[in-house]
């Protein structure tokens, strides 16, 4: 069963909390993470992996670069679950 | 009348590190030294690698200048005369010659002439690879000593505008000397290699394609975030079967010694592994930067050297790299 785009946000809400401290209630759809959540590429791909084992999808490395806002992550994990 | 059998040499049935060498690159150059041509700064370059300094060798020391300090401290230190070593492996990617080998003229240069002697090109993961075939050679009985020596200049293969991977490179060279033993002194070694993923760290073009001018000078580069995600979460696997197959735990570790290539891939493969806080963890790469296959001998001799830890625990080293390949095997500290 597909995973809901709120329960995917708010899931990958805390993993970047987790790996960065950003608050979770700044990690929103429309943020840019390398320019609004200042999210590196290093931090950026824990993150992917780290989704992928909470929501159980692939993500490959050639499509890490095309997730540059979190709605395209969350659209992403809602399209792979 | 009957064939003979073939005879074989009699067995070692262990082996050891009896000694490490090390030599780093003379010159200490800072961030601020590399940031301008990749647009970048100190700030930038600690938060995204650890990388304080690294060290670079001059225009007048040469790869094998450093390979050899390095063989002669782990030598020395070994207690041997070098027309004891039967081998000499010699891991580069760095030796400016197609042939010959830079293994024949270090063993030359070493008193260690006429014991076999070749290279390795196995990237990252050379040192590694060296260890677990000397570790092979002496148990065979083929040689009773191995010199092993990881040399690299990468300064002469980096584009100082590279973004990927250039500000993180240094350059050095480590040595060991593998000899017999009365106690399991090397584990048996997990390696491979993965080609299908040959582009992720490669150069920029061939030297055929330099010959005809259709590149210029080859560099090295790689893809960062792919090379992170196998670096941290493919080699945590290797590394904890690496510790399966010598039979021991993470908690009975002294020492981590992971190919120093970014602090962010040592830091997030110890959360991997849920290392004991009394294990310690190798982080050369703050002072002397990435060094590709001289990274794990460098660091460990640097373990040893401060005091951190102690000759006779035990210590996983892995290396991981270019090829894409890998080793892993578990040590007892020399």
């Amino acid at each position: 069963m597909a995973l809901s785009q709120a329960d995917v946000l708010s899931g990958l809400a805390e993993i970047v909390n987790e790996e960065t401290g950003i608050a979770a209630s700044d990690v929103q759809l429309e943020k840019h993470f390398t320019n609004d959540l200042d999210i590196d590429s290093i931090s950026m791909m824990t993150i992917v992996v780290n989704a992928e084992d909470k929501f159980g999808v692939k993500i490959p490395d050639e499509e890490v670069k095309n997730l540059e806002t979190v709605g395209d992550a969350v659209n992403f994990i809602v399209s792979a679950s | 009348m009957s064939t003979p059998t073939l005879k074989q040499y009699e067995l070692n049935k262990y082996s050891k590190i009896y000694s490490l060498g090390a030599c780093r690159g003379e010159l200490v150059v800072t961030n601020d030294e590399v940031a301008g041509p990749i647009d970048s700064s100190d700030e930038w370059i600690r938060q995204r690698t650890g990388i304080i300094t690294r060290r670079r060798a001059g225009a007048d020391t040469s790869m094998m200048d450093m390979a050899v300090v390095a063989a002669k401290e782990a030598i020395e230190k070994a207690g041997i005369d070098p027309k004891e070593i039967g081998a000499v492996i010699f891991s580069t990617i760095t030796h400016p010659y197609t042939t010959p080998s830079a293994a024949t003229l270090l063993a030359d240069l070493v008193g260690a002439n006429p014991a076999a002697a070749y290279d390795v090109s196995a990237a990252c993961a050379g040192y590694c690879y060296a260890i677990a075939q000397a570790d092979a050679l002496v148990r065979s009985g083929v040689a009773k000593f191995v010199l092993v020596v990881a040399a690299e200049k990468l300064s002469d293969i980096i584009d100082p505008t590279d973004r990927s991977i250039s500000f993180l490179l240094g350059d050095g060279a480590g040595a060991a000397i593998v000899g017999p033993s009365d106690s399991p002194g090397i584990s048996p070694t997990v390696w491979g290699s993965d080609g299908s993923r040959w582009d992720a760290v490669s150069m920029t073009g061939s030297l055929l394609e330099f010959r005809d001018g259709t590149v210029g000078w080859p560099t090295l580069r790689q893809e960062g975030q792919s090379v992170f995600r196998w670096a941290v979460w493919e080699m945590a696997k290797v590394a904890k079967e690496a510790l399966d197959v010598a039979g021991i735990e993470a908690k009975d570790l002294s020492a981590l010694v992971t190919h120093q290539a970014n602090i962010r891939i040592i830091d997030e493969m110890v959360k991997q592994l849920d290392l004991p806080e009394s294990v310690a963890v190798a982080r050369d790469i703050i002072n002397t930067g990435n060094t590709s296959a001289a990274s794990v001998p460098l660091a460990m001799h640097e373990l040893l050297r401060t005091g951190e830890v102690k000759s006779g625990g035990y210590a996983l080293e892995i290396g991981f790299g270019a090829g894409l390949a890998f080793a892993a095997q578990v040590v007892v500290l020399p």
